[in-house]
């Protein structure tokens, strides 16, 4: 009877699996290459050779190449992969394919915290205008700058900050339920607070939005280099922490059986977990649904063990908000579409799909 | 031992000793049986008396070192929805790895054994979210064998086996026990592979079974009811065939045979 059974179902071929995870990562390599030609060339008159042409000509073109288009294309590039990482690294901790980055506190922190910094300073009653938009006024350039590298600072201390309450309220990273509950909580007092803050200075409130929305329009050489540091970071040492997510999928009760420093080990990812979605929203603000549609699409490509799924989250992640900046900036070129937007129409719908043939199979 | 939950008491005066061989605990439902078996694992640790592996506290064995000694196979135990059976059956080496460990060759070997002996090497490379229920248990079964722990602790293994994978079960916690298969005749020639076949020390089996009749086939029967331990003996020990017609005796009838196999028939 065993035997008509493998009779019917011919094996796997054993290296099926690698090769597929060597050609999706070639895929995505290659998609990621065009992505970063695609947002080099792409302006605020859309995806154009003519005018990129008319830009060489005009002698300005490299300044705009390398000053604004080249650091917020890495930039949306970098975004893209700590989202993905992060992403996967929470559907592994909460054996949640429905998991994303946002859930431990992380965005309602990084929201508190710049609506915080955008009340101090209206209270403090200096006249700044366009907070976090594109359009900064020409003379408060510096000021401008001044301003993101704070808004950047206090959106990065309330991710970290939401995710260590988070983290206080579960009593620890043992438990996923209590860690998920207390999430939520998490989200809902501090999304109170900053709510609170909006209606005692409403001058907040615009800037508090441009944040929910997502940008990378902003994105300037210098807040690259963190990010960059902070993604190397946090790839090494979710390469380390893998092996534990593998055990994890057996449950927590027969992976601490196996011996693992669960509890360490737990602390250790959400503290990674963090870092990422930490160092993300403070570089572009809450950018929807990559986190979630990049782990799920590297699981449908190439299913694979937690080591080699969380580096093609990350490549997966780049390429797809690469893709929705540079579509943010071409769909209604010269207007620039906050990439958030972008990404939550995109990637819900994707991700409807995704669920639709599945759910056919 | 004694195991509390708030005001119900699981366990209580609990005081076994389990030797190399398969011992089967047996018992109505709620009588404690999984609860047992996660205090032996030390998953779960009972507010009264200790557990002790190899005369050793359990707790106070580093992490490792006691997973290398002992492995649990939870009840409906969960697997990665991305992972092969051989990736899953790779977990069980982690005791022996770490978090960064590479596999070694002793590694490699264990996997493919534990894979022959639940003779799951024909889709060893499948998803194991493609699998039958009793496909997936045998996976389960073979990452906590590939531990090559000396105590295995197995709750329901039987879980969604069909007879003659039933019966592969028992001839392997027989073999694992170390117990010579004195009757294995009576029961169709298994075609494992040689991998299989190699020789370990006697292991420590304890399995949690609800069949009756797979468990009256182990070396040693512990009774369990209303988390008490009504009996601890062979299966053919009068106390053992008493405790059983006091925890049964409205649903099963029992009988000895000539050589003391007991037998056990559902009164339907």
């Amino acid at each position: 009877m065993r035997r008509r059974v493998d009779d019917v179902r011919p094996p796997a071929a054993a290296s099926a699996r690698p090769a597929q995870r060597r050609r999706l990562a070639a895929v995505l390599g290659a998609l990621l290459l065009l992505g970063a030609l695609a947002g080099l060339v792409t302006g605020s008159d859309g995806l154009s050779l003519t005018a990129w042409r008319a830009d060489l000509a005009g002698g300005q073109a490299g300044w705009i190449v390398g000053e604004i288009r080249a650091p917020r294309t890495l930039g949306a590039a970098l975004v893209g992969a700590l989202l993905g990482l992060a992403g996967a690294l929470a559907q592994g901790l909460f054996r949640n394919p429905l998991a994303d980055p946002y859930l431990l506190g992380a965005a309602a922190g990084a929201s508190l915290g710049v609506v915080t910094l955008l009340a101090l300073q209206s209270a403090g009653a200096s006249e700044v205008s366009g907070v976090w938009s594109a359009d900064w006024p020409a003379g408060s350039l510096w000021q401008g700058w001044l301003l993101q590298g704070g808004l950047a600072g206090a959106a990065f201390a309330g991710a970290l900050g939401g995710v260590a309450l988070t983290l206080l309220l579960a009593a620890g990273a043992l438990d996923s339920l209590r860690l998920l509950l207390a999430g939520v909580v998490v989200g809902v007092l501090l999304g109170a607070v900053a709510d609170l803050l909006t209606v005692l200075w409403p001058q907040a409130l615009r800037g508090r939005q441009a944040f929910l929305l997502g940008s990378t329009a902003h994105i300037g050489w210098h807040s690259l280099v963190l990010p960059a540091l902070g993604l190397a970071l946090a790839l090494g040492l979710a390469w380390r922490l893998a092996r534990l997510l593998d055990a994890l999928t057996l449950g927590d009760e027969a992976a601490a059986s196996l011996g693992l420093p669960l509890a360490t080990g737990r602390v250790a990812l959400v503290a990674v977990l963090a870092l990422c979605t930490g160092l993300a929203v403070a570089l572009a603000g809450l950018v929807a649904f990559v986190g979630l549609l990049a782990p799920h699409l590297v699981r449908r490509l190439a299913p694979s063990t937690h080591g080699a799924h969380l580096l093609l989250s990350a490549l997966a992640g780049a390429v797809l908000l690469l893709a929705a900046d540079v579509l943010a900036r071409a769909v209604m070129a010269p207007q620039e579409l906050p990439v958030g937007i972008v990404t939550a129409v995109v990637g819900g719908g994707q991700l409807l799909w995704l669920l639709h043939r599945g759910g056919r199979r | 031992m004694r195991v509390v939950a708030g005001e119900q008491v699981l366990l209580d005066g609990i005081d076994l000793a389990l030797a190399s061989g398969w011992t089967a605990i047996v018992g109505p439902n709620g009588a404690g049986k999984s609860t047992l078996l996660r205090a032996l694992a030390g998953v779960l640790a009972p507010q009264a008396g200790t557990v002790a592996l190899q005369g050793q506290p359990l707790s106070a064995w580093p992490g490792r070192e006691r997973a290398r000694r002992l492995a649990w196979l939870p009840q409906a135990g969960a697997h990665g929805a991305a992972m092969t059976v051989r990736e899953t059956v790779v977990l069980g080496r982690l005791p022996h790895r770490g978090l960064t460990g590479a596999m070694s060759a002793a590694d490699a070997r264990a996997v493919e054994r534990a894979l022959a002996e639940v003779d799951a090497m024909a889709w060893a490379d499948r998803l194991v979210d493609t699998l039958s229920g009793g496909e997936r248990q045998r996976v389960l079964l073979a990452r906590v064998l590939a531990t090559e722990a000396e105590v295995l602790l197995l709750d329901e293994p039987a879980a969604h086996l069909d007879p003659p994978q039933q019966v592969l079960l028992a001839r392997l916690c027989r073999r694992l026990g170390g117990s010579a298969s004195h009757t294995s005749h009576a029961w169709p020639e298994s075609p494992t592979s040689p991998e299989s076949r190699v020789t370990r020390p006697p292991a420590t089996v304890v399995t949690v079974l609800h069949d009756l009749s797979l468990a009256l086939a182990a070396d040693r029967v512990v009774v369990l009811d209303r988390g008490r331990v009504l009996a601890h003996g062979a299966a053919a020990d009068p106390h053992v065939a008493q405790a059983l017609h006091a925890v049964f005796a409205g649903a099963l009838s029992l009988e000895i045979g000539p050589q003391g196999a007991v037998t056990a028939r559902l009164r339907v």
